[in-house]
């Protein structure tokens, strides 16, 4: 939190930035970019989100220490995330479930 | 010890002054929501996962969802993030009761985001038979990926669902807020519950910025309604 009061003009600039990247996305969406889409769905949603935190949460004008916490909270998200995708995608060794058929006869040897 | 000639309302005597107690409760709130944002972190690690094994049923599913009640509601929660944060400018500078009517406008705003989840998306999911558990039924034409398509809307349901409930805390907190505004607790010395309860609404608020891409449109909308 700090004094700084933001102007309200900024404010509704920036709700105005949301709403037309709100509707760039979803315009986005119906255009066959190939796997284009996606990134540009997630650039567009991260682009808002920091719109959001720098400008609604006052990030901009917080203090360092408030800025390197949110930072150690996106690079934990980023490790949980990262790591998960690295065991499961490269586990091609492990045999994928092919329905729910399978975990009955897992199940009733416990019960 | 320092004698404190000017006391702020609301000023708490373990710190030095206002600027340092309010670092302090910015600092703890922002704690809680990287907390927050690991909760929601798990879900979005294992929505990431489960799209990139079962792609084609995460695309069918995604197809099913009428995007422009999430588009809808990405404008709502836009504009009650924006009421939210004019209602703290206007603690700053002092106007109590555009404080107590911007909190009443963010509150009807959340409500009407729930309103459209529950009544227009929810409730026709449950007619179509798209909620896992309560009668789900696997169309014909969804062929082989057919199996998996549950799997896309237990995501959508947990995923929303969890964000609603923070929706609907998030509007019990503006009650309170609401109230302790009319009784005149909030000064530009001191507004702490509205600045950390409004960091807690706009955390919900990104939330939904990441879940309506995700759920709604990275489904591959452009290959038109054929499922």
């Amino acid at each position: 939190m700090s004094d700084h009061v933001v102007p309200v003009k900024l404010y509704i600039g920036i709700f105005v930035a949301l709403l037309c990247l709100t509707a760039l996305t979803t315009g986005v969406a119906y255009i066959d970019l190939g796997a284009f889409n996606t990134v540009a769905a997630l650039a567009i949603a991260v682009v808002k989100m920091l719109l959001v935190v720098l400008f609604f949460m006052h990030v901009k004008y917080s203090g360092r220490l408030i800025q390197v916490f949110i930072l150690a909270g996106v690079l934990f998200l980023a490790i949980l995330v990262t790591f998960t995708l690295a065991d499961e995608l490269t586990r091609h060794w492990s045999p994928t479930p092919t329905g729910w058929g399978m975990i009955v006869p897992l199940l009733s040897r416990f019960f | 010890m320092t004698v404190h000639s000017a006391h702020p309302p609301g000023f708490a005597h373990q710190f030095e002054d206002m600027q340092q107690q309010r670092e302090a409760g910015s600092l703890g709130m922002w704690v809680f929501l990287l907390t927050e944002i690991m909760f929601f972190g798990g879900l979005f690690a294992g929505y990431i996962i489960y799209r990139a094994l079962y792609l084609p049923a995460f695309e069918i599913g995604s197809h099913l969802l009428e995007v422009q009640f999430g588009a809808l509601n990405t404008a709502v929660l836009i504009l009650s993030s924006l009421t939210m944060a004019l209602a703290i400018h206007s603690a700053q500078v002092g106007k109590r009761r555009a404080q107590v009517w911007f909190l009443i406008t963010t509150m009807i705003l959340g409500a009407a985001f729930l309103a459209i989840k529950f009544t227009f998306e929810w409730h026709h999911d449950y007619v179509e038979h798209l909620v896992p558990g309560f009668g789900f039924i696997i169309r014909p034409e969804w062929g082989a990926a057919g199996q998996h398509v549950p799997m896309f809307f237990c995501f959508y349901f947990f995923m929303t669902g969890l964000h609603a409930i923070h929706m609907i805390i998030g509007i019990g907190l503006l009650t309170v807020l609401t109230v302790m505004a009319h009784r005149g607790r909030f000064a530009p010395e001191y507004y702490a519950p509205l600045e950390v309860s409004g960091l807690y609404w706009h955390f919900v608020d990104i939330i939904w910025i990441f879940l309506f891409p995700l759920l709604y449109l990275i489904g591959g909308r452009y290959i038109g309604g054929g499922h």
